[in-house]
């Protein structure tokens, strides 16, 4: 199967050519077959590689394609890499696109630009599978970048809006101004490593004399940053949230299986150099940390349906974050699948209901829904059931597990674990603060909609369906130390990396980890029963107001970054160029028409004048020479 | 062998056989089928330019030809290629051929216009091509004189003022280059006993040290001034913005690159003591030409006023790589010139379609029109992404490549100067976002553009063509770095050499 392993980018290509050249003339049903089977190929082949690289004895594999960039001494291919790590990816990118383009065929089918729409959604899944199939950072870079541009198009898809348009806008620079921090590390690799290549690089950190640890940090930083961009991380997370202006699929596929899981892939792979530079990881703790509580307080009062779930993933990305710091990169990627299925199911979840209510997504016009959309209901709890880690659902073991590790890591000083648990209990209840609101009580919209409600078709449900099963089983895979002594994804995962310790605990400590995780889990989806039971959206004030408001985030950064770079950039073109650079070649041409005007003036026409001027020459050439001469 | 002269007397005889013409529409076929032929002929010339190369032929200039032109003086019709010119030939060919079909409804003066500008490439091709400076700075003259009267005549707006701004600076350049050239042309003697216009001769001769700091100014700023280096940029935006569609693109797109040829051939090999002694200078200013480039066009309202100063930020990225002095920011040069010619083609070539259809290019007055005429947008966005370094399009290689060059060099100021260059990709995704957005996107802001038809043939099929160079560079870069490489290497050669001699 590694051998077809250029199918696996390769089909979502040609189904974006196909579609994106003829979107005017395909048919919809028949665009929507195309978009889907593409996905389908790709997840097959998938499939293939996995069960093969989930053999005994496989080694990491480089399937060289061209060269690509050759100059001198500098020589990057195309080429990729199959690894556990990639395999899996793979798997996630793939199966959870796949579902979200089914989704699409039935969620999109009004719209007129679905074929293009689809077209846009193979592209990013190309440019996503391109990151991850990389073999160096080079092919990374190319593939972040294509997210960035493909979160661009679908975010303003519908760009007759121009509020989407801006927010589209937003994302793309966000992400561009990470991406600064990502290519300027990049170029620091290739300078001091002189390589880009993943293999060759750990080789080369592995074996070459120690280097100043200052080298490891600065590297490492400025990969961080690009990070922070890609997969919104303090303080270049606002993006995210205002990524909800494109259709509800497309956040889907955004916020659970591709773009923002780029930048929690991209530190995993380069484990061993965080593993160098602690300093480093302890910043990647302290901001994934301080993400999750961030964003969790502003999901609180939030009253969108997408921008709650936007919120959540901001935090449940801090998490991750928060795993890759503590050095436990395995869990990291664990929390990234488990979260891609529950997060994928909330927001197609959340979808179906925007469907039903005819476009509407405030919170405070919705209730009640349960009755009338039952598979959606039960889905979306699960889905809210597994984000809450209660025992049993997939988010539960992986977040347990960065939890408990989080204490492993520095068991005399557990405050990573206490706000860990803070954050994971603001997370159930804004969960089902949503859930409350929206699937039970009664009714608060107009009579028109309540008319109009009903559950979606099968194209919609069955994905849902698929993806709240996987939210229940996908756990499994990762048991905890006190169940299981075999943790499959951990052992499955540690051909490509590496975790920075055992993070052994004793087993009573873990089950009373546990036990306090669960129950505050618990706690808070019964007061959040208690709170929305008599639902008040009066408006809010002091704390409350500015939670709502996102702390002002966006209105700090548009008054201290943006307004002064306008005026700056206003300055340079009207005083620097307009009237400094022009002003002076302006001024050249000016002062040379004036002197021709004054030296004008001598030419009379009068040949006595002519004359007069010549003897008074000639005098004075004679008198120069003389006094020279002399 | 082969005969590189016949590159310039197909364009020369389409240029009289425009003249014959009884109508406009001979003149286009006449000039399309030229300009097709021309291309051909070019995409023939690096077949057997590359034939050449793998069979071993390791000379350094291909297909010599020598002619003497001025005996008294040593002037000769000397000309070569490597595989930088034919790269810069390629483009030439490639824009002319899409300048011409982009100019299809042009009617006023069709005859005269079609003339200029086909005269115009052949002064293009003809510096590209020389290898005797006199030759050079000839054709180079050549190049000039047809941009004054397409703006004149055929430009909007305050179209006399920006000709003459346009033309005077450009001269002013060239007055530059020619100073350079004599003082340079004085100096060979000491060597070999005879003054001699010959580049290939110059460059192995060391000339003092004091000549060569005393030259190099002059050849790097006289040139400069043709790829809008600052601060002498202004004529730019001016002379972009009030030119034809057509000119805007050979202006842009061709002539820009002359100064940037004419940088890297003349004054980086010729004077590579020098070059060493004033990287820093070089360095300071391409780099606020980047930055400076890019927060200027924040600011500009109209697309072509966008794109003019988008082009002093890109073509800031040239020089840059020249001024880091190694193989591959070199490379990197030669690659951006490539990449920035078509793309700045290809978005002068959009925004011309725009402005013939909707008459006017201010951002704030268009609007929505991704829903009327899908096609143009589509390239305006595939322009604009290229011109912010996505990566799929030369513009990202072109980049990448400087930046990796840059990089070597470790020095604190050089790598400050790196990050500022950098930093601009941000500042360009932010220029380029707001200019495609509030073209395409967003509500149609006048019933009247509801009426407007999409691109004719001939403006996709220039489009088309330009795209697919862009594409062709940036998924296999390769090819033209596997072209320029050889030649870059020697140029590095002769600034190493000496730069260990001292």
């Amino acid at each position: 199967m590694i051998h077809y392993i250029f199918l696996i980018p390769l089909l979502p290509l040609i189904g974006f050519l196909i579609n994106g050249i003829g979107w005017r003339t395909i048919p919809k049903n028949m665009g929507g077959i195309i978009g889907c089977g593409a996905i389908l190929g790709s997840f097959i082949v998938s499939l293939g590689v996995f069960f093969e690289v989930n053999t005994p004895g496989f080694h990491t594999q480089i399937i060289p394609l061209f060269d690509f960039i050759k100059s001198g001494k500098l020589n990057i291919p195309f080429e990729f890499q199959i690894d556990a790590l990639s395999s899996l990816f793979l798997l996630i990118i793939t199966g959870v696109g796949f579902l979200i383009h089914v989704y699409s065929t039935s969620y999109m089918h009004h719209d007129e630009g679905m074929v293009k729409y689809f077209s846009f959604l193979n592209l990013f899944v190309f440019f996503m599978l391109l990151l991850v199939l990389g073999a160096n950072y080079l092919i990374l870079f190319i593939g972040w970048e294509g997210v960035g541009l493909c979160s661009y198009l679908l975010i303003g898809f519908w760009f007759k809006n121009r509020d989407y348009t801006n927010a589209a806008k937003k994302a793309f620079i966000m992400n561009r101004i990470g991406d600064l921090g990502f290519l300027v590390g990049m170029l620091m690799i290739l300078y001091t490593f002189g390589t880009l290549s993943y293999q060759d690089f750990f080789k080369n950190l592995h074996d070459a004399p120690k280097l100043p640890a200052s080298t490891y940090n600065w590297i490492a930083i400025c990969l961080f940053i690009g990070a922070t961009g890609k997969s919104a991380q303090i303080p270049l997370y606002t993006w995210l949230p205002d990524a909800m202006a494109g259709p509800t699929p497309v956040s889907a596929l955004i916020h659970a299986a591709t773009m923002v899981t780029a930048g929690i892939y991209m530190i995993a792979r380069s484990c061993a150099l965080y593993e160098l530079a602690p300093l480093v990881s302890n910043i990647v703790a302290a901001i994934g940390l301080a993400t999750a509580i961030i964003a969790a307080t502003i999901a609180l009062k939030q009253y969108d349906i997408k921008k709650v779930l936007a919120y959540s993933t901001v935090s449940q990305l801090g998490f991750m974050f928060l795993a890759l710091g503590i050095g436990a990169y395995s869990t990291a990627v664990f929390h990234v699948m488990t979260h891609a299925f529950f997060k994928a199911l909330l927001f197609l979840g959340s979808g179906s209901v925007i469907h039903a209510m005819g476009g509407e997504q405030d919170l405070r016009k919705m209730g009640g829904l349960g009755k009338k959309m039952p598979i959606t209901k039960i889905t979306f709890l699960i889905g809210c059931l597994a984000i809450s880690g209660i025992p049993g659902f997939a988010g539960f073991f992986s977040k347990d597990e960065i939890l408990s590790r989080a204490f492993a890591s520095n068991p005399t000083s557990p405050y990573l674990f206490v706000m860990g648990i803070g954050a994971a209990m603001m997370t159930s209840f804004y969960m089902f603060r949503l859930y409350y609101l929206t699937f039970t009580g009664s009714f608060r919209g107009t009579h028109e909609q309540e008319h109009h409600l009903h559950e979606s078709p099968f194209a919609i449900t069955l994905p849902l369906i698929i993806l709240a099963v996987l939210s229940i089983v996908g756990g499994y895979v990762g048991l905890p130390g006190v169940i299981s002594e075999h943790h499959a994804l951990e052992s499955f995962l540690s051909t490509a990396i590496t975790n920075r310790s055992k993070f052994h605990l004793e087993e009573s400590t873990e089950w009373i980890l546990m036990t306090v995780s669960t129950l505050a889990a618990v706690f808070m989806i019964v007061y959040a029963y208690t709170a929305t039971k008599k639902p008040n959206f009066a408006p809010t004030t002091g704390l409350a107001k500015m939670m709502e408001n996102k702390w002002y985030v966006d209105e700090i950064y548009n008054a201290i970054i943006v307004k002064p770079l306008q005026s700056i950039s206003g300055l340079l073109d009207t005083w620097a160029d307009k009237k400094g650079i022009d002003g002076i070649v302006n001024g050249v041409g000016k002062t040379v028409k004036w002197g021709g005007d004054r030296m004008r003036v001598l030419q009379t026409g009068q040949v006595g004048f002519y004359i007069f001027i010549m003897v008074i020459g000639m005098i004075a050439l004679f008198s120069i020479s003389f006094l020279l001469v002399k | 062998m082969f005969d590189l002269s016949i590159l310039l007397f197909i364009p020369l005889i389409t240029a009289i056989g425009v003249l014959f013409c009884k109508n406009n529409s001979q003149v286009k076929w006449v000039a399309l089928s030229g300009s097709t032929v021309q291309l051909l002929f070019c995409v023939e010339l690096l077949k057997i330019y590359w034939e050449q190369r793998t069979a071993g032929n390791t000379i350094q200039m291909l297909f010599q030809q020598r002619i003497s032109w001025f005996k008294p003086l040593n002037i000769e019709y000397y000309i070569g290629v490597d595989g930088i010119s034919i790269a810069m030939i390629l483009l030439t060919a490639f824009v002319v051929f899409a300048g011409i079909l982009i100019s299809w409804k042009i009617d006023k003066l069709t005859k005269e216009f079609f003339f200029l500008l086909i005269l115009l490439s052949v002064g293009a091709y003809g510096f590209f091509i020389s290898l005797d400076l006199f030759t050079m700075f000839f054709f180079l003259e050549v190049a000039v004189i047809p941009k004054f009267l397409l703006i004149g005549i055929w430009g909007s707006g305050k179209k006399e003022n920006s000709a003459m701004k346009l033309a005077l600076m450009l001269m002013g350049g060239s007055a530059l280059v020619l100073i350079g050239l004599l003082c340079l042309y004085f100096n060979t003697h000491t060597v070999t006993g005879q003054h001699t216009f010959d580049l290939l001769a110059i460059a192995n001769m060391h000339l003092p040290i004091e000549v060569q700091r005393f030259i190099f100014p002059l050849m790097f700023f006289g040139f400069g001034v043709f790829t809008a280096i600052f601060p002498f940029h202004t004529w730019a935006p001016d002379g972009h913005s009030s030119a034809p569609t057509a000119a805007s693109m050979f202006l842009a797109g061709i002539s820009m690159k002359l100064g940037g040829y004419g940088c890297l051939r003349v004054a980086a090999y010729l004077l590579p003591e020098a070059a060493h002694e004033y990287s820093w200078i070089i360095i300071l200013v391409s780099t606020i030409a980047i930055i400076y480039g890019a927060f200027a066009t924040l600011m500009q309202t109209d697309l072509k006023y966008i794109n003019a100063y988008s082009s002093v930020s890109h073509c800031g990225f040239v020089l840059f790589g020249i001024g880091m002095l190694n193989q591959t920011s070199i490379n990197g040069a030669v690659m951006q010139m490539v990449s920035h010619g078509v793309m700045t083609a290809l978005f002068f070539g959009a925004i011309g379609m725009i402005y013939e259809r909707t008459h006017t290019r201010m951002v704030a007055q268009l609007g929505g029109l991704l829903k009327v005429m899908p096609f143009i947008i589509t390239v305006f966005v595939i322009a604009g992404l290229c011109s912010l370094g996505l990566p799929g399009f030369s513009g990202f290689v072109a980049e990448m490549t400087v930046f990796m060059g840059a990089w070597q060099r470790p020095e604190t100021y050089n790598r400050i100067a790196t990050v500022l260059a950098c930093a601009s990709i941000v500042v360009t995704a932010v220029y380029i976002l707001r200019a495609v957005g509030a073209t395409g996107m967003g509500p149609i802001k006048n019933k009247e553009f509801l009426t407007f038809k999409d691109a004719t043939w001939t403006e996709r099929l220039a489009s088309i063509s330009l795209i697919s160079c862009l594409l062709l560079i940036g998924i296999a870069p390769f090819l033209l770095t596997n072209l320029i490489s050889p030649d870059t290497k020697i140029i590095m050669d002769n600034i190493a050499r000496t730069a260990i001699l001292k």
